[in-house]
């Protein structure tokens, strides 16, 4: 069992608790932070798989743009209600 | 009299494709031919049309595909008519975003609830440039490293959420985000158009690929992708200007 195995199973094992995490989250902001680990630790896979390429979009895309994008709707629904 | 003409096309067309597809070798009967030999063996080795031998990074040159990244020499030259496709699905997203949300330059941007400080302003600054340069260096090597207009132009918009999320009055110019997205797409286009004429393919490269590895070569696909990531980069730009900006009339 070399290192990348190890490296391999810690993060498949992370990946797998970090989804069940966001997915059973009560609150809505936490699952937006879980799905952007979730896309972070998602990116150290591909990169262990050597796909380098899937894993920059992942990283700029996913982690990145998608949670800006949540947390964005998040604020406005917020700032709906309290009106 | 019209509906006879579209009649009589339509049947010619279908007779023409028939005549075309039966007896011909690129269209084998199905189980008859093994397409890994033929399609991906084919872009790995860049001999689609002629074979140039055995591909050495930094000395060949002028091979069929000039791309020292495998995955760029079939989605910007191979399969450019499908990146087409895909750039024209992130438009109509970008459209459909800027239609529900009633986006307009007259718009007030929503409020953050914390004043930004001294440090968060200039740090910001600070990082956008770098975060701006790492985009136009991934977009920039897209033929030679992972990478290229989609997650290039996606660094560069992101830059810009970062001025949005620092700065309480920031606002970009959206008009002229408009514009460059407008003309990015269509300059696609006319390459594709060129690529026919000059060429024998839609899309097809028609400028010297030079050596494989050196930072001027593979054709068009510098161009493709420099124009893929400003229309990339303005569109998602637009799409967050679109979601920090809220309605002066409240519901």
């Amino acid at each position: 069992m070399t290192l990348t195995d190890i490296i391999m199973a810690v993060v498949s094992v992370l990946l797998l608790g970090i989804a069940y995490l966001a997915i059973s989250s009560k609150k809505l902001i936490k699952g937006v932070i879980f799905l952007s680990a979730l896309s972070m630790l998602s990116v150290v896979s591909y990169v262990l798989m050597k796909a380098p390429d899937v894993a920059l979009t992942e990283a700029v895309i996913g982690s990145g743009m998608v949670t800006a994008l949540f947390v964005f709707t998040l604020l406005s629904i917020e700032k709906g209600e309290a009106k | 009299m019209k509906n006879l003409i579209a009649f009589v096309l339509s049947v010619a067309l279908g007779v023409l494709m028939v005549l075309s597809l039966t007896n011909n070798d690129w269209f084998a009967q199905f189980g008859y031919v093994d397409l890994a030999d033929r399609v991906s063996q084919s872009y790995i080795d860049k001999d689609v049309t002629g074979n140039p031998g055995e591909i050495i990074f930094g000395i060949t040159s002028n091979p069929e595909n000039g791309a020292a990244n495998i995955v760029t020499s079939i989605v910007v030259d191979y399969r450019s008519f499908d990146t087409l496709g895909e750039v024209t699905v992130l438009f109509i997203s970008a459209l459909g975003v800027a239609l529900l949300l009633n986006s307009q330059d007259k718009n007030k941007r929503l409020a953050l609830n914390f004043k930004p400080n001294f440090m968060l302003r200039v740090g910001s600054r600070a990082l956008f440039a770098i975060i701006l340069m790492t985009g136009v260096y991934v977009i920039l090597h897209g033929h030679l490293t992972p990478g290229g207009g989609f997650p290039g132009g996606t660094m560069i918009a992101s830059s810009i959420l970062l001025l949005y999320l620092a700065d309480d009055q920031f606002r970009t110019k959206v008009k002229g985000f408009k514009l460059l997205e407008g003309v990015a797409g269509s300059f696609y286009v006319i390459i594709g158009l060129l690529g026919l004429l000059l060429a024998t393919y839609f899309l097809q490269n028609f400028l010297p690929t030079g050596t494989v590895g050196d930072l001027l070569s593979a054709g068009v696909i510098p161009i493709v992708y420099i124009l893929i990531g400003l229309k990339v980069g303005s569109e998602i730009a637009g799409i967050i200007d679109n979601f920090l900006t809220e309605e002066e009339v409240s519901l």
